[in-house]
């Protein structure tokens, strides 16, 4: 199983490269993942998709659509392509520690 | 799984009915969630899927329909049973359908049509018309939604498509 060491802490990781286990989460994570997937910093807003991914995944169990961001989560999808190009949800998901979306939308 | 990823893809829809317009609506969508580049160049009858008063107005043929089962539209009936057709004629079957299988899709988070459209657009996905259909249903471009992003003809289309595939559908 591949791994991703950060500040001397471990976190395993699943086939496809998401964290294994949701609960390993923490910020320092967050950004060395941010930088693999090349976004150098997480600014606020950055930080305020990953917090609503997090808190709704905790909810529902679901990885949020980019639909289920806009309506509920108050982002603009617009916004969500800017802050995570090439691959928003599944960025946004990676970076948030949760698996991989699985849904075509 | 090959290791060269397809970096743009260009769709084209002919046709205007719920189940002729989706595909390609989640296809240039899904394109664009994995960071390609997406356009979708609407003509003929798909024209209906950019019309302001058309838009949210597509629906489900249940006539000439040879693939449409009694399943289908979530009748809950086997799928090896045919729809007859002459069901299909009746004033408000085609609606009915139509909304059977609008609400499966809302249940999917599959958004309807309209915003589908707008999400494309705000991820970046170029939607475009086809010149030569618009002149031949008498449209102008104020009769399309706003986030039609050009008039296109059929030059100017493979020249946006160049260097990707382009999917017919």
């Amino acid at each position: 199983m591949a791994e991703v060491t950060v500040d001397a802490k471990t976190f395993a990781l699943d086939e496809d490269g998401f964290l294994a286990d949701q609960n390993d989460w923490n910020e320092e994570f967050a950004k060395a993942i941010a930088k693999e997937e090349g976004i150098d910093e997480l600014t606020e807003g950055h930080w305020n998709v990953i917090n609503y991914m997090r808190s709704d995944y905790a909810d529902k169990g679901a990885v949020p659509t980019i639909r289920r961001l806009k309506k509920a989560g108050g982002i603009p999808t617009k916004d969500l392509y800017a802050l995570f190009p090439d691959g928003p949800a599944k960025k946004a998901a990676r970076i948030s520690g949760l698996p991989k979306p699985k849904g075509c939308v | 799984m090959s290791d060269e990823k397809i970096k743009k893809v260009s769709i084209i829809v002919a046709q205007g009915s719920l189940e002729g317009v989706y595909p390609a609506l989640i296809m240039g969508n899904g394109a664009r969630m994995e960071g390609m580049e997406a356009n979708i160049f609407f003509t003929f009858f798909g024209l209906n899927a950019l019309h302001k008063k058309m838009v949210n107005k597509l629906t489900v043929s249940t006539v000439g329909n040879s693939a449409l089962n009694m399943a289908m539209p979530m009748l809950k009936m086997p799928i090896t049973m045919p729809f007859p057709s002459i069901l299909g004629m009746l004033p408000g079957v085609s609606s009915f359908a139509s909304w059977l299988m609008k609400n499966e899709m809302e249940k999917l988070d599959i958004p309807p049509v309209d915003e589908f459209l707008e999400m494309i657009s705000d991820a970046g996905g170029g939607l475009y018309a086809c010149k030569l259909a618009m002149d031949m249903f008498k449209l102008e471009r104020e009769d399309l939604i706003d986030e039609v992003e050009d008039v296109l003809t059929v030059g100017e289309f493979y020249e946006k498509a160049a260097g990707g595939p382009i999917i017919f559908t």
